[in-house]
Parts: C-alpha cells; structure tokens; sequence
C-alpha cells in the first residue's frame, strides 16, 4: 500500500528517538550513580551504627565525623593544605624524574635490563622503613613527607612510560627509520606520544598513592599535616576527628584523581576510540 | 660528452641471510638496475624475499653480500631520498592525516629546516596530495575515523610528501579488497603521471603489476632471485578496462606461468 512508507518513515524515527533518549538517561544515570553510591553507603553506615549502638569510640557515625569535621574546621584545612603541598610536590618531582628515567629505560634495551632489578628492589622495600632514615638525614617536617611522596609515586611512572615506549610498534619505528630519521626524532615523534595514554593511566596511580607516602612521613615524623593531625587526635582517643581526617584525605585524593583524569582524557582522546561514538551514532540516528 | 646515463638504482649481486652464516638465506645475488622515472614492480609467491628485497634497498637492513646503490649514493643506511609505503598503513594514531602526510617534513632536510618559516606552503602541498588521492575535506580526521582504503591513500601522500627521488611501494594495497585497490591504481598511475618518481613496487599480484609498472620483473622462491623480466608494452594512461583486454590477460598467463615454475622448483628443493 503507498501510504505505508510514511508510517513506517515515523514508526522508524520513534524508534530512534526512544532509542536516543534511553542513552540519554544511560548517561545521566552514570554521572549520577557514584553520588548515590557514596550516599547509600553513608546512610548504611549511619544506620548500623545507631542499630547496633557502637560505641563512637571504636566506629564514628558519619554525622558524628561531620561534627567533628564542623568543630575543627580550621586546623583540618590548614593541615589538609600542608598535606595537598607536600604531596603535589613530590608528585612533580615524580613526574619529572619518572618520565626522564622512564624514557630513557624504554629506549634503551641496555639500560632497561641494567637498571630494571635494582629500580624493582628499591620499590620492594617498604617507605615505612626509609622515613626514619630521612628524618635521620634532612629532620623532621615536610622534606621528608615530600620525599616519601616522590619515592612511592615514582616506579609506577617509571614502569608506565617504559612500557610505552618499548612497545612502539616496530612498524612505526621503521616509518621514521625510512626516512633517516635520527634516533631523537623517532623518541620524541613516536616514543613519546606512544607513552602518553600510559603515562596518564600512571599518573592516576601515582597521585593516589603519593598521598599514601606523605600522610606515612607525616604520622610518623613531621609537626604539620593531616597524618600528624590524626595521630595527635589518637593519642587523645578523639575518634571522629581521626576520621574526619581520613574523609579528608580521600577527598583529596579523589579530586587528585579526577583532575588527572581529565586532562588525560584531553590529551589521549585518540588511544580512547570508540564508546564516545557509538553514542553520538546512536543519538545521530 | 654523451655518457650513457647511469641508471638511478643499481642493485648488484645483492644476498641476504638471516640468523649468522648458517641462517636461512633470504635473497641470493639479486641484481637489477632501475632508469630515473622508470616504474617496476616486483613479483613472486609469498616468501620469495620481495619485501627483504625492499628493506636493503630503503637501507633499512644491512645487505650480506653486495652493493646497492640509489642516485649514487651506497645505500648503507636509510636515504631520506625515498619515500616508502608500506603494506599497512601505519599512520600515528595520535596525528591527524595532515599532520601524518606531514611527519616526513619534520624530519627530512632540507624541510625539516624550512618547516617552520614555510608552513603555509609545506601544508598547502600536503593538502594537494590528499586532494588527489580523493582525501580533500579529510585533513582533520584522525586514521580510526578513515577505512582501511582511505588510510592506505594517506599513507601514499606521506611517502610522496617530500617529493622523494624513489618511492618504494610495499605490498601498499595487499590488505584492500578488490574494488578500493582498482580505485587507488589509477590513482597512483595519475600521481605517478604528474610527479613522474622512480618507482620500485613489490606486489604478489600480477594485474596490478602489469597495470601499474613500465617493466615487471619475477622472483623465484626462497632464496630469492630474479628468474625473468617483461617490459609492459601498453602506453599510459592506462585504463581498467585495458585489463580485459586479450593482450593483457596473455601477460597475465605468461608470467603465471614463470611464477609457477618457480613454485615448483621450490616444491622439487624441498623433496629433494
């Protein structure tokens, strides 16, 4: 019959509509889901706590962790920000000297396995045992939680970036090497933005992490931060703001990780083909 | 003085072994010569040393034995003289195609020397390549977002980028299916017909060497060695349809024919 088409025309442009919107509300429940998930599990928290009546001594209820953080607002931020310093700092350093040894691991077979047992027993030793050393070497205070920071977030860059430039396809290699391209070039025009989408994968590890190494220093030798200020409120059995603490620092260390996130997300789009376009096709009809 | 002009790629007795002297010998004492604006491709079954053919001539590897010579210069390591395609495409993922027809400019002189004063120009040239290949309007995609077909053209305007004196094709349309590669033949041909290179091509296909190539030369099995040479007789431009035509397909069947004896003689080496 003719005036089939049309209805079929509309039929099938309802469908892709439908189909459009529930990827809409796919992506709108995504942005959401993590915000209900922490939600939940603090609400969960809550609830145990009251049900079973823990003493706020051995576990805080999140409104009792709010109120600690309410009433000590100002040394938590103040020592949160010693903490976010000293961290950033030691993860620069990270940066800096993980993509040098990085890249000159990954383009060196020699160097490579040369200098691959030793950077993996010096990672094997426990920052907890070097802390006393530095404190030993440069005293108490923020270089060695700077230290601590740099040493613990160094290897995963190191390891990322190796990787990255040692895998460069052969057949890339050969594109520059065709062309007399210098060993130099072939580093920085192939190695080097082959490495990226592992560099960034590292950095999203070693943010974490660095706040691990300075928070370590910090409990167990320094005169500011958030883990001096969390051992101070244990000594005086100050539970909720020992947590309170520990909500700070995740949430530095979660920001840390979204910031990281996003500029990898700008700089690496192309190692990262495929998801984004699906939707856009599906929502193009 | 009217000296006969040297030819432009002069392969002498070249032979090639892998894994030290009692490795498997790749290439024996292959010799061929190739005219400045001459287009010859290079035919055998898989395995008969095409590609390590192309590799010692592009300098990438070392020759055992031999001497290659492009433009009279020894060929001891890669000439930035050559342009070279390869069987995939590999272009940078991370590049736009500009940026990736672009990359031999960054790194051959006297460009890369230039690049910067000159862009416009440099990338103005690089868009006419790509226009006539069929890519105009292409520049900013990234490869994952062009067929395997359309990568495979922008990889040929990177090795005609920097207007190389030899443009060493390898394999560069074994991965396409039939219609794209037909497609991009007479394309090479009109890109050939207006920069006029020295082109060696290695193929396994033997349409597509008579239809691009001035003279044919086929290669026996391992250890590679030149067996016969044809030179095409059909003036350019050449047509598909040409490829219908009888006396085409009799070039077809004759160098079948040696391709086949040269398969056979490997077979009878073997059993031996």
């Amino acid at each position: 019959m003719p005036h089939d088409a049309p209805r079929r025309g509309e039929a099938n442009a309802r469908r892709v509509e439908a189909l459009a919107a529930a990827a809409r509300r796919r992506r709108r429940l995504q942005g959401l889901l993590p915000w209900l998930i922490i939600l939940g599990t603090f609400l969960l928290w809550e609830l145990a706590v009251r049900a079973f009546a823990i003493d706020a001594f051995i576990l805080p209820a999140p409104s009792a962790i709010a109120a600690s953080m309410a009433q000590w607002w100002q040394p938590l931020l103040e020592n949160a920000w010693q903490t976010l310093m000293t961290t950033l700092v030691g993860f620069g350093l990270a940066i800096v000297f993980g993509l040098a040894l990085g890249v000159a691991i990954g383009s060196s077979t020699l160097l490579y396995h040369g200098l691959y047992p030793l950077l993996i027993g010096f990672n094997s030793v426990p920052k907890v045992a070097v802390v006393p050393i530095l404190v030993i070497w440069f005293g108490i205070g923020t270089v060695p939680a700077i230290i601590t920071a740099f040493l613990i977030s160094f290897f995963p860059i190191v390891v990322n970036v190796a990787t990255g430039i040692a895998t460069v396809e052969p057949e890339l290699r050969d594109v520059l090497r065709a062309l007399g391209a210098r060993p130099v070039d072939i580093i920085r025009k192939v190695g080097l933005p082959r490495a990226m989408p592992y560099f960034f994968a590292s950095l999203k590890i070693a943010i974490t992490v660095a706040f691990v190494g300075s928070i370590l220093a910090e409990t167990v030798a320094a005169n500011k931060g958030i883990g001096q200020l969390m051992m101070l409120a244990s000594s005086r059995f100050d539970v909720p703001l020992v947590f309170a603490g520990l909500m700070v620092t995740a949430f530095m260390g979660v920001a840390m990780y979204a910031v990281a996130a996003a500029i990898e997300q700008r700089t690496t789009g192309w190692a990262m083909r495929g998801q984004g376009e699906q939707q856009v096709s599906a929502a193009g009809g | 003085m009217a000296a006969v002009e040297r030819p432009f790629v002069e392969i002498d007795q070249v032979s090639m072994r892998y894994g030290g002297a009692e490795g498997t010998l790749a290439l024996r004492d292959a010799t061929l010569s190739v005219a400045r604006g001459e287009f010859v491709a290079v035919v055998g079954p898989s395995g008969c040393g095409k590609s390590t053919l192309m590799k010692l001539v592009s300098g990438l590897w070392p020759s055992s034995a031999g001497s290659v010579v492009v433009g009279g210069q020894e060929v001891d390591r890669p000439l930035p003289m050559v342009g070279m395609a390869f069987q995939n495409p590999t272009l940078l993922p991370w590049r736009t195609i500009l940026a990736n027809v672009m990359l031999p400019l960054e790194v051959v002189e006297p460009h890369r020397r230039r690049l910067r004063a000159e862009r416009a120009a440099y990338e103005e040239k690089a868009r006419r390549l790509l226009a006539m290949v069929g890519l105009a309007g292409f520049e900013g995609k990234y490869p994952h977002q062009l067929s395997g077909g359309m990568q495979q053209r922008a990889s040929l305007c990177r090795a005609l980028v920097h207007d190389p004196a030899l443009l060493m094709l390898d394999e560069p349309f074994g991965a396409l299916d039939i219609f794209t590669r037909e497609d991009l033949w007479a394309q090479l041909q009109d890109v050939c017909l207006t920069l006029k290179p020295t082109v060696i091509l290695v193929t396994h296909d033997l349409k597509e060497a008579i239809f691009l190539a001035d003279r044919v030369l086929v290669m026996s099995s391992r250890p590679g060695r030149i067996l016969a040479e044809r030179r095409v007789p059909f003036p350019r431009p050449r047509s598909l349809e040409d490829t219908y035509t009888a006396r085409f397909q009799d070039l077809v069947h004759e160098l079948r024919d040696h391709i086949n004896a040269a398969r056979q003689g490997q077979e009878t080496e073997h059993a031996a």
